[in-house]
């Protein structure tokens, strides 16, 4: 492209000097804050934490802690975990994207839908030992509704307290799973042009061949990628978890605090490491996909 | 403030240098250090007597505690008292901790003025750690059985008590064996505090179940069947029981130490607390002195405070059994109606040795969260 030779100065011998890597340092000054925030806050634990599974508790070199975890103790945890996260990110994700196609029925400026929006930003964050109790006071034994179940229906709502297991940790956290949803699922709905629907229609497509044709095609990154988000969320979460079951370890992150504070038995911070470093990894493959359909919604929905 | 760590570690060398060349510290150097010669003092009587301690913790005027709950063996009300009686703020952190969580907070604070100075450990932990403590000898150090306290002075047992269940009278039928819980009116109703395979308290309510169960302080097996038993009836309630828990009735039958259990019948008065005689399990907890104190003064009289005849009823007030109660007995210093009050306890209490834990924690941490999960 000889575009730019015009506009250089005729005569002049030497090239005019190239602003490119110059001008780069500027930006970047902005970005050293960032820089040394994910230095501080992501960076240096993650090497920390990669560093400590890799030791024994004098400090020397050991593989002992990272082979731990194809124990069965870990692995059970490991599993659960897996579970936990996947269920809870299958309801969240189908139920919140429906949720958001409601509230998208409702005007923008509309009061439900503004208030549904608020709503769900409050309790998408609405984690921890809050809603752990608000759930064993609404359905534990000896629970509100439990008893009312009871007097009225005869009914045994806690059977063998299931709420402090597996799949009473599915329903708890699917309680700030479906609004995390919604946030996040909810631009890419809105991104839906109905100049599509225009044209598709206009090409003679009925609304079943719209939707299978065009909106879920368009869509379906954007949902997968939500869906990630949020089994990344489950997976993380700890509170919730810590405050409903106290027993058993039954998910990692309950078995680090096992590993980290035991009184009982010690010696155990490296195996917290090696568990930590097995979730980093699993989450950092979550990442890697969600970045990856990330790029691919963007080529459609701006 | 913030120069406090450095010139108490100078101080300290100082000190030591001076102690190994077998000169004893003056008091004129203590004055001079702003009371850092704390730090090494072994007795009262190193600081100048009684007094001087007393001076030189209030010129620090701040004591850390790292996991003491208030509810916990009367904490509250001893930390109160000792703030009142000294003039010395009580920074009470991490109230809902556990023993490791002070060791951790002690490493991972070393050096800044937010370390903990005294430790109130369980005993797996305490004898753990003992490198990190500090050698001293309370005023009633003589008064003290010697087999509650290390020879050198670097921990010393606080207070006992024994492994016991609490429970609503108002909604269970009462108990008189362990094998109790395991009955229908219990479905759904018998908590543990805490992980056994973290908690000490909870550790200990395992080996009660198995102890009542053909066990011993070798064998914790029959414990873990028994709770297996107890949650494949849906009597086991995995719920971290708390005073809360406890007030609101979400844990109507509470496994834990007989002194946590006896304070809940302060609150409710239904609450009733049994000790197994088939199963006295025993323990002690362990007080200790951070040598990396940054109020090694406070520590100090902390301790003091402690073991003092006042101290010492503190906890009995708390339900516990203080480490001097048969001295202070013989001396007609205890509250005797307090002393009187204790839950009963015949048979010969087992107390589990370090070695003997340690067997029975690897056991619980490979079949622990199978039996229950």
């Amino acid at each position: 492209m000889s575009a730019l030779a015009p506009t250089a100065a005729p005569g002049t011998a030497e090239p005019s000097p190239r602003p490119g890597p110059r001008l780069r340092v500027g930006p970047a000054i902005g970005l050293l804050p960032f820089l040394a925030f994910i230095g501080v806050f992501l960076l240096v634990p993650t090497v920390t934490v990669a560093v400590g599974a890799f030791q024994d508790e004098s400090g020397a070199f050991s593989t002992e802690k990272v082979a731990a975890l194809f124990e069965e103790t870990a692995m059970r945890a490991l599993r659960q975990s897996l579970l936990l996260s996947t269920f809870s990110a299958a309801l969240g994700a189908v139920l919140g994207a429906v949720l958001a196609y409601l509230i998208l029925a409702a005007p923008p400026t509309s009061l439900v839908r503004r208030v549904a929006t608020a709503v769900c930003g409050v309790l998408a964050q609405f984690g921890g030992v809050t809603l752990a109790f608000a759930w064993i006071a609404t359905l534990g034994f000896g629970g509100l509704l439990t008893d009312l179940l009871a007097d009225l229906f005869g009914l045994d709502a806690t059977g063998s307290g299931w709420l402090y297991e597996l799949p009473g940790l599915v329903l708890v956290y699917t309680y700030f799973q479906i609004p995390l949803m919604v946030i996040v699922f909810l631009p890419a709905l809105e991104g839906l042009r109905p100049q599509w629907r225009e044209a598709a229609v206009g090409l003679g497509a009925n609304t079943w061949q719209y939707w299978t044709k065009v909106a879920v095609p368009l869509l379906r990154p954007a949902f997968l990628g939500s869906a990630l988000l949020l089994f990344a969320n489950a997976f993380a979460a700890y509170a919730t978890a810590a405050a409903l079951v106290s027993q058993g370890a039954p998910i990692t992150p309950l078995l680090i605090r096992a590993a980290l504070s035991s009184e009982v038995i010690l010696g155990q911070a490296n195996f917290a490491y090696a568990l930590a470093l097995q979730m980093v990894v699993v989450v950092a493959i979550v990442m890697g996909l969600y970045a990856w359909l990330l790029r691919r919604t963007s080529r459609w929905l701006g | 403030m913030k120069f406090r760590p450095v010139v108490a570690s100078l101080a300290t060398l100082a000190t030591m240098t001076a102690l190994a060349a077998c000169a004893p510290p003056s008091d004129d150097d203590n004055q001079d250090d702003g009371g850092s010669g704390a730090a090494t003092a072994t007795s009262a009587e190193d600081l100048g007597g009684m007094e001087a301690l007393i001076e030189a913790a209030q010129e620090e005027g701040e004591l850390n505690v790292v996991a003491v709950p208030p509810t916990w063996a009367n904490y509250g009300e001893i930390i109160s008292t000792f703030e009142k009686k000294y003039d010395i703020k009580v920074n009470s952190s991490l109230p809902d901790g556990d023993s490791q969580d002070e060791i951790n907070a002690a490493v991972q604070l070393e050096g800044t003025d937010r370390a903990p100075d005294a430790f109130d450990l369980a005993q797996s932990v305490a004898l753990a750690n003992t490198d990190m403590f500090a050698e001293y000898q309370v005023d009633t150090w003589d008064t003290i059985p010697d087999e509650f306290k290390a020879d050198d002075g670097a921990w010393v047992n606080d207070y006992g008590g024994f492994m016991s269940i609490g429970y609503d009278a108002s909604k269970v039928p009462a108990i008189t064996s362990v094998d109790d819980l395991l009955k229908p009116e219990f479905k759904g109703k018998v908590a543990l505090n805490g992980d056994p395979t973290e908690a000490g308290a909870a550790f200990s309510g395992v080996l009660m179940a198995s102890v009542a169960n053909g066990g011993s302080a070798d064998d914790i097996a029959p414990g873990v069947e028994f709770f297996a038993a107890l949650k494949k009836a849906g009597n086991f309630l995995p719920v971290d029981p708390t005073p809360a828990t406890i007030a609101s009735g979400q844990t109507p039958v509470v496994i834990d130490w007989d002194y946590l259990n006896a304070v809940e019948s302060q609150n409710l008065d239904d609450w009733e607390v049994y000790v197994p005689e088939e199963a006295p399990v025993a323990g002690y907890y362990f007080q200790a002195i951070n040598a990396d104190a940054p109020h090694p003064a406070a520590a100090r009289l902390w301790q003091e405070f402690l073991y003092s005849d006042e101290g010492q009823n503190l906890w009995l007030a708390g339900g516990a059994r203080p480490v001097r109660a048969e001295a202070m007995a013989e001396a007609g210093t205890i509250d005797t109606e307090l002393y009187d009050a204790l839950p009963p306890v015949t048979g010969d209490p087992v107390i589990a040795t370090n070695e003997q834990t340690e067997e029975m924690a690897a056991y619980l941490s490979e079949n622990w969260a199978k039996a229950i999960g």
